[in-house]
């Protein structure tokens, strides 16, 4: 018997960089992959949003007054709750995978924490991206008339991306949390349920006093009030800097949060 | 120190919300060998091998792994083992192909070499055909194979198998055992996890016997069954009266084990015809209460059952799985 215990095989030296830059592309294929094959999550994904901007639409739009004709109010709205569900489903994957088998080849694998995070959060915005494209092509069906220049539709995008970057991120914590996937679909709800008291569907102006303040200071109603603003061409004020504020902060508080999460999980 | 050790671990200790599952585990495996730690469900198996393999980390205790600090030296180490867990470490959404190359680009190949490796990987484990389907579809023998297969991908110097065939069919966990068998040409080291003594037997040139946290007897499977009577003489009684006359004449012998159930008695003797002469004309002089006889040597069944005072986990129906696994051993040497 040899002394060759720690003798490094060859397949492995040479190899390796810095892991969290060589494992991320592949941590992104692979979540990128399984969004595309679970197609219950997909369809569920691409249909909600289209059905409830078609009810939103047809069913409450003629008793809401906003002042426009309420298919060009409600759709950046729609816009934004599309997203917001789609990247909050992270939550699910991220614990999907957390309690089963594959973190613990990832971990043996010695996969860094911000390489497996960044999969899952990068493939949300592939995700988004996606169903964001085909919300908007129903929308210009049923009669949404954007003002925008191009300009305009690239702050939107940006804006878009920030916010789905932020849930994401906010889901990934979430997903660390919880201890099943239907605890981490809780979230999802938690998510669906922000843009309701917001100026998403209605006026905040029409709501109770008492619930204004939260809807105003609450992050959806500056993001949807900037999109709104890019998409049809009215003003925006100080929406676009609130909204910076909100998601980037998000962003940041839960990159570092995750992190954290991801390191006592597996400790 | 003339054999380089592969794991060299003491005291480990762990406790799981305040459930004691590792109560200092000492364990010395030399370089190039196979290991089985053997114990029934919850003994601390899983437990151990994860400490081994720097997924949890234990409360007390230290061990190094391939020269690394399972601790300190946590990151190299995890470039040179690589483990299969109980459940199994791949996606069921990605095809058998996609996994492997998963695994093998997270491991630091590029990707052409991945590629190669993966069919490699593929056609050695007999994987080919089924290499373009999700591993949702495979059977649990494909995708224990898969993932054995993942674990080899960079080669690496220690392999933890934590009880790699639990829950398979006898094809499948044969056609396993065949393919851990074959790891050990490579020089590398397989520590694996079981709660069948037939696979321990079968695998292993050391096992490690674990029961409620502790080492309870290791050695090579020939030195654990020399540890109970190398022989015995087992006896099926007529009747529950001739049963209990004949474990109380017996008593002086050495009973090891006598079960009213079977109306079983079962002393040690050398296997020598006269001895057995002897014996069966000592324990049952009217020649009334014995209805059959047979001189055999131990089991692991037997190592297990006086190590612990209890079976492994396969309640009630020990005796008949390890039957059927002698009688498939037989069939494979065959074919």
């Amino acid at each position: 018997m040899s002394d060759t215990v720690i003798a490094i095989p060859a397949a492995r030296s040479g190899a390796r960089p810095s892991p969290a830059l060589a494992s991320m592309p592949v941590m992104i294929a692979r979540c990128v992959r399984l969004s595309r094959r679970n197609l219950d999550a997909l369809i569920t994904a691409l249909v909600l949003p289209i059905l409830l901007m078609l009810l939103f639409v047809y069913l409450f739009g003629g008793a809401i007054a906003t002042g426009t004709s309420y298919v060009q109010y409600v759709v950046p709205g729609v816009v934004l709750l599309c997203a917001g569900f789609g990247a909050a489903n992270t939550a699910v994957s991220v614990c999907q995978d957390m309690t089963g088998g594959v973190i613990d080849r990832f971990r043996s694998l010695d996969v860094p924490g911000q390489a497996f995070l960044a999969g899952h959060v990068i493939a949300s915005v592939v995700r988004n991206a996606a169903s964001t494209l085909l919300v908007f092509g129903v929308a210009l069906l049923i009669g949404f008339r954007p003002h925008a220049s191009a300009l305009a539709w690239a702050a939107a995008a940006g804006i878009l991306l920030l916010f789905v970057l932020a849930i994401s991120s906010l889901a990934a914590v979430a997903g660390l949390l919880a201890t099943s996937a239907e605890a981490a679909s809780g979230f999802v709800f938690a998510v669906m349920f922000l843009p309701y008291p917001s100026s998403t569907f209605v006026p905040i102006q029409t709501m109770p006093t008492w619930l204004q303040g939260f809807a105003r200071d609450q992050p959806v109603t500056p993001v949807v009030e900037t999109l709104r603003g890019l998409l049809l061409g009215t003003p925006v004020g100080a929406s676009p800097w609130h909204a910076v504020a909100w998601c980037g902060g998000i962003l940041a508080g839960a990159a570092a949060i995750s992190g954290v999460l991801f390191r006592r999980r597996t400790a | 120190m003339s054999h380089a050790l592969a794991v060299e671990a003491a005291g480990l200790r762990k406790s799981h919300g305040g459930v004691l599952a590792l109560a200092g585990v000492d364990l010395r495996v030399p370089a190039g060998s196979r290991c089985a730690v053997l114990g029934p469900n919850g003994a601390g198996k899983t437990t151990t091998v994860r400490i081994l393999a720097t997924l949890t980390r234990p409360d007390a205790g230290q061990a190094r792994v391939a020269g690394c600090d399972i601790v300190r030296d946590q990151h190299r180490l995890r470039r040179l083992i690589s483990l299969t867990g109980q459940f199994t470490g791949l996606d069921a959404q990605q095809t058998g192909a996609e996994n492997l190359h998963m695994v093998a680009r997270l491991s630091g190949l590029a990707r052409g070499q991945a590629r190669r490796r993966t069919a490699e990987l593929l056609e050695q484990f007999g994987l080919a055909e089924a290499a373009r389907r999700r591993v949702g579809t495979y059977s649990g023998g494909m995708r224990r194979r898969l993932d054995l297969a993942a674990t080899l991908i960079t080669e690496p110097s220690v392999i933890f198998l934590d009880e790699p065939t639990t829950g398979l069919d006898l094809p499948s966990r044969l056609t396993l055992w065949q393919a851990i068998t074959e790891l050990g040409g490579s020089g590398v080291t397989t520590v694996l996890t079981t709660q069948y003594l037939e696979e321990a037997d079968r695998l292993a040139d050391q096992i490690v016997v674990i029961d409620a946290g502790r080492v309870v007897a290791e050695g090579t499977p020939a030195e654990l069954k020399q540890q109970v009577a190398g022989q015995r003489l087992e006896l099926i009684l007529t009747s529950r009266c001739a049963f209990d006359d004949v474990a109380r004449a017996a008593a002086w012998a050495g009973v090891l084990e006598a079960d009213p159930g079977r109306l079983l008695v079962s002393v040690a003797t050398d296997g020598n015809a006269a001895h057995v002469r002897q014996l069966l004309d000592a324990l049952d002089p009217r020649r009334v209460a014995v209805e059959r006889f047979s001189v055999r040597g131990a089991t692991l069944d037997d190592v297990f059952l006086a190590l612990t005072g209890h079976l492994p986990e396969q309640a009630g129906e020990a005796g008949s799985r390890t039957q059927h696994d002698r009688s498939d051993q037989k069939e494979v040497t065959g074919v």
